[in-house]
């Protein structure tokens, strides 16, 4: 038997080995025991409004169709035909209830049965060969605040165990539109981006980055943003559990106490969405309006930053994309396009904070192929964390808190029988 | 002014554009462009819908023109430092129309960009609304539909 990475080797409390981001066995092995087992975000259900819609997403390195069936319910299934494994759907979006292979013809009802094979006598007729050839369905979906997650395992946590702690950050996401709906139908930015998906999932929820990283664009605009992230922040780097990890910018917030502040705006400047959430909430209205939305990691690939969601796919050891959309809440159409016009000012290929964060991807993955000193560094704010009242590991605004939660959780799957 | 003398006037302009551009000269670029401008890379195969309400990898009014090029100017912005070595062509320039006093030209471009990271090609579809204004060429509109503008792009935080 070949022997495997010794994980407890390369993963220590306040270190990580360079080697996890550029050894493809250790890749291949994540894919097996990360992206094929664990619950990973596919989609948004509002991408699938009406029957017959699909749009196409991944799972790790599969291509999987996330279709809305006659059913009403939403499917993921593997773009792979069961005759000859050809692609059955080119199209990256649209509106169909049966898929039809190109190359042979045979065809697929949305949900996956095969409902039409050429010249079937070949096959001893129709029936025998339906019977017993489908697309290949993911075995596991669920839904959390209409986000679509999927587990290549039949068995295993159920998606509210894997989630945990984070859950509710997705709810805190959902309550700030007055009908409760998060939807994400502003269309995705691609980001091909040359560095291992670890980088970019570690930098989420990184306090200490954005003040050099971002610096020049905080200069031009005059933006508060650099602040919350501080020696002097009194927001919190949470670890959820789970690889689960978010910047809580709440107390900052609060201190300030203003609604919308947030978002970066005033109740004056939307005025019709600050009445209608205090129709909705009443007295609550105003805690909801002045804490704002959630800066979460969602292990292993969906990020909410606020206003944005993003969504990590990796491709090979040293490359993936960054999908990105703005966050679109239902009943709130005085922030949705504002939304929009921020987050294209931010994120993708010429975003000016996103360009950046990339910059540095790319540039790290070169750095930790070099042979010395081994090692990235973990151990910031180590010896300062606390446990809050929910019991919950935290650390201050800039501290490595998130990143060794990540770890440990990572370390937990590649070390699982 | 006969139609070849201004096709001719108006891709010096282009090339004029083009080469400030390519040369990271972001005063003069940005002295080019009208107060109504519009600078905009779609993303995705389907142009159909609000621009303004789907996401676009640049999306600018002359307000954040203004902010991209300050944050370049501070020499910071990480994906531009070292700035990208650029040279461009256009080509196929056409004037497609008139809207008011403006005129809608079209013409096809072909970028390569050198960084670190390698040598991208860009090329695509340029789509120019122009304005004379006080006797000189201004730039209201500039939207580049990119070839591959439906398929992930690698980091694009220069002026294309």
């Amino acid at each position: 038997m070949l022997t495997r990475p010794d994980y407890g080797q390369l993963i220590k409390p306040d270190r990580v080995h360079g080697s996890l981001y550029t050894d493809p066995e250790i890749f291949a092995e994540e894919l097996e025991r990360i992206w094929y087992r664990t619950w990973v975000f596919v989609g948004h259900e509002s991408e699938v409004a009406q029957p017959g819609d699909y749009v196409r997403t991944s799972i790790g390195l599969q291509d999987v169709i996330m279709t809305r069936g006659a059913d009403g319910q939403v499917h993921l299934l593997l773009n792979r035909c069961a005759h000859r494994g050809n692609l059955v759907c080119e199209a990256g979006r649209g509106n169909s209830r049966s898929f039809r292979c190109p190359y042979h013809g045979w065809t697929y009802r949305n949900t996956g049965e095969l409902i039409g094979v050429p010249f079937n006598q070949g096959y001893g007729g129709k029936a025998a060969i339906e019977r017993a050839l489908s697309l290949a369905r993911v075995p596991r979906i669920g839904l959390h605040r209409g986000f679509v997650f999927a587990s290549m395992a039949a068995d295993g946590p159920d998606l509210a165990e894997h989630l945990g702690e984070a859950a509710g950050e997705l709810d805190r996401l959902a309550r700030l539109s007055p009908d409760g709906q998060v939807e994400l139908t502003a269309g995705w930015l691609r980001h091909r981006t040359r560095a291992n998906w670890k980088l970019l999932a570690e930098n989420e929820t990184d306090g200490y980055h954005p003040q050099f990283v971002h610096g020049s664009i905080f200069s031009v605009t005059g933006s508060p943003i650099g602040s919350l992230y501080s020696d002097k922040s009194t927001a919190v780097t949470r670890n959820l559990g789970n690889g689960h990890s978010e910047n809580d910018l709440r107390p900052e917030f609060r201190k300030i106490g203003e609604p919308m502040r947030w978002f970066g705006t005033t109740a004056e400047r939307v005025p019709a969405y600050v009445a209608r959430m205090r129709a909705v909430h009443g007295l609550a209205a105003e805690q909801i309006l002045v804490e704002g939305a959630p800066h979460v990691m969602i292990f292993p690939n969906l990020f909410v930053a606020e206003i944005q969601v993003f969504v990590i796919q990796p491709l090979s050891v040293g490359e993936c994309i960054q999908h990105s959309t703005a966050v679109q809440l239902s009943g709130a159409p005085e922030l949705n396009r504002r939304m929009v016009s921020q987050s294209v000012g931010s994120v993708g290929p010429a975003g000016m904070l996103l360009a950046d964060d990339t910059e540095m991807y790319e540039r790290n993955q070169r750095g930790v192929a070099m042979r010395q000193p081994e090692w990235l560094d973990l151990r910031r704010g180590l010896a300062r964390e606390r446990t809050d009242e929910r019991g919950l590991t935290i650390g201050t605004a800039t501290d490595e808190t998130a990143m060794r939660g990540f770890w440990a959780h990572y370390r937990s799957l590649m070390e699982a029988l | 002014m006969t139609r070849s003398d201004e096709l001719a006037r108006i891709e010096q302009f282009l090339y004029r554009e083009a080469r400030y551009a390519d040369e990271h000269d972001y005063d003069a670029w940005e002295a080019l462009w009208t107060d109504d401008a519009l600078y905009s890379v779609p993303a995705g195969g389907d142009l159909s819908g609000d621009q303004g309400a789907q996401m676009s990898v640049i999306y600018d009014n002359r307000n954040r023109i203004s902010t991209r090029l300050a944050q370049l100017r501070t020499g910071k912005r990480h994906s531009q430092t070292p700035p990208s070595g650029l040279r461009r062509l256009i080509s196929n320039v056409e004037i497609l129309g008139r809207e008011g006093d403006d005129t809608l030209v079209g013409a096809n471009f072909l970028l390569a960009e050198s960084r670190e990271r390698g040598t991208e090609i860009w090329a695509g579809r340029v789509s120019y609304r122009l304005r004379l204004s006080d006797g000189d060429i201004r730039l209201a509109a500039k939207t580049v539909l990119l070839v591959n503008r439906d398929r992930p792009l690698p980091t694009l935080a220069f002026l294309i």
